[in-house]
């Protein structure tokens, strides 16, 4: 099995600016659930873009799978959560409407869905617990249903890789921890390499396997039991 | 009405333009690029101008001004150098001032330039309707065909970026399909007016309807009745017939917002 993400001693700025992060390395195996976390302008998401080939490295190298992150061949096999402001929560669709969006890649542009594209559409909707939902607006959701709808989007993608951009910002308590324990199952069922890319991490400290964090470049890697004391996360009820 | 033939033009080509102006809109509306349509409407002004001075259809340097001025503005929002209303502001700009001064140019300051601006049911002619139908079938089938392709963009650009979709393709596309119901609209509804036709219909449907499909299909059927009631309400009452099909299609929103608000 290819290491899943790796970066070798990357550093990038935008536009010329001042760096953003410098001489970065990182490898995530396939299967490991990492969560990425780190301050607001640390450059985790900037980390994060890198290792999906979304920007390019100002120096060192990104890779997806063994491939350039920039050309990776396999793209329709990366399930992606963005952020919550950048995903059309007020759109009139409905959630069978959000998750079919994740088939787009691999089902082909032109047409209707074919029946195993709906099927999979199906099964991913059973998986976030919204079978039961799912030809309703996506916007008269919680912030947490919401969310799931768009994991599943994600997870219709059979992905090998799924990264998720501060998925819990926007939802409350209960529902961050119904989200962690969500992903927890999904990792353990699917096998599949999750990203979690987070400001906090308290919601999935309890079963994340690795936590990097990143401030301007990576300050610590290993689990989370290791991390120094003064870095828990307070704004959270598991910190 | 309908025995006068300048009247079947206008119904034939408004049916078209009610159709096609809110399933473009559509996924302007859902990617929070309403004003697009203005934007446009503002460059094919000088792409009248243009088919003035060089004595040519005006639909057709129109629709080629429109194409440019859509494309122009992808293109900036898509750099990301460029903030996604200061482009707009850009090409609306040029467009208006590159508009008049060609206009003055022709000495065509004139009674047709009105009909472009606000819409005339006299100026379709059999020509414009073939032009408009061709265009118009031509972009209804697009969407049809890259309906499930817009609406994933709509819901989730990044994430479609992210998955290998040609986002950047796919926007071109979209921006083309704008200026053309622009370039095909302007002799019904007016290039003013344009926009409010690919919007309106679209948000009143969003009031009440409850799933994308839906919304586009009920956009696509107020738009269609407000272009022909529109045209039947100008004919009797002599009035302008771009105004008075917006104003039904923005009395449509206000009967749509009440339904919705019973419904709650």
């Amino acid at each position: 099995m290819p290491v899943a993400v790796e970066l070798r001693d990357v550093s990038f700025a935008y536009n010329g600016g001042r760096p953003v992060l410098e001489h970065v390395s990182l490898s995530v195996e396939t299967g490991e659930f990492v969560a990425i976390a780190g301050p607001n302008g640390g450059g985790k998401t900037t980390l994060m873009r890198l290792a999906l080939g979304l920007e390019r490295p100002a120096a060192g190298e990104a890779f997806l799978f063994g491939e350039p992150a920039t050309r990776f061949s396999g793209r329709s096999t990366l399930g992606y959560l963005a952020q919550r402001s950048q995903l059309g929560v007020d759109a009139p669709a409905t959630v069978r409407e959000v998750v079919a969006a994740g088939r787009l890649a691999s089902g082909g542009l032109l047409g209707p869905l074919r029946r195993r594209d709906r099927a999979i559409v199906a099964e991913a909707i059973e998986r976030v617990g919204l079978a039961d939902s799912s030809d309703l607006p996506v916007r008269t959701l919680s912030g947490g249903q919401q969310q799931r709808a768009f994991i599943a989007k994600a997870l219709a993608a059979e992905p090998s890789l799924l990264v998720l951009d501060e998925p819990t910002t926007g939802v409350d308590v209960e529902a961050q921890d119904a989200l962690a324990d969500l992903l927890d199952r999904l990792h353990r069922e699917l096998a599949v390499t999750v990203l979690y890319v987070s400001h906090e991490f308290g919601a999935v400290e309890r079963f994340v396997e690795r936590l990097v964090l990143v401030r301007g470049g990576i300050v610590f890697d290993g689990p989370p039991k290791d991390l120094p004391g003064f870095w828990h996360d307070p704004s959270h009820i598991h910190a | 009405m309908l025995d006068l033939e300048f009247m079947r033009l206008a119904f034939a080509a408004g049916a078209v333009v009610g159709l096609l102006a809110p399933a473009v809109g559509f996924f302007l509306v859902q990617r929070q690029l309403s004003l697009i349509g203005d934007g446009i409407g503002h460059v094919a002004f000088a792409g009248v101008a243009a088919g003035y001075l060089l004595g040519i259809s005006p639909v057709v340097t129109a629709l080629i001004a429109s194409i440019g001025g859509a494309t122009a503005i992808e293109w900036l929002r898509a750099r990301k150098h460029t903030a996604g209303d200061q482009a707009l502001a850009l090409v609306f700009y040029t467009g208006i001032a590159g508009g008049v001064v060609l206009i003055s140019m022709a000495g065509a300051l004139n009674v047709n330039l009105f009909g472009f601006l606000f819409g005339s049911i006299l100026t379709t002619t059999r020509t414009d309707l073939a032009l408009v139908a061709a265009l118009g079938f031509g972009g209804l089938a697009t969407i049809a065909l890259l309906y499930r392709a817009f609406a994933g963009v709509a819901l989730d650009e990044e994430g479609a970026r992210v998955s290998g979709v040609p986002v950047a393709f796919l926007n071109v596309v979209l921006a083309v399909l704008a200026a053309t119901t622009v370039a095909v609209s302007m002799r019904i509804v007016g290039i003013l007016l344009i926009a409010a036709l690919m919007v309106l219909p679209v948000i009143a449907a969003t009031r009440v309807a409850r799933s994308m499909r839906s919304t586009l299909l009920l956009g696509m059927a107020i738009g269609l009745g407000s272009v022909l009631g529109g045209l039947t309400v100008a004919y009797y009452a002599d009035l302008p017939p771009g105004g008075t099909i917006v104003l039904l299609a923005a009395a449509t929103f206000v009967v749509a917002s009440g339904v919705s608000a019973l419904r709650r």
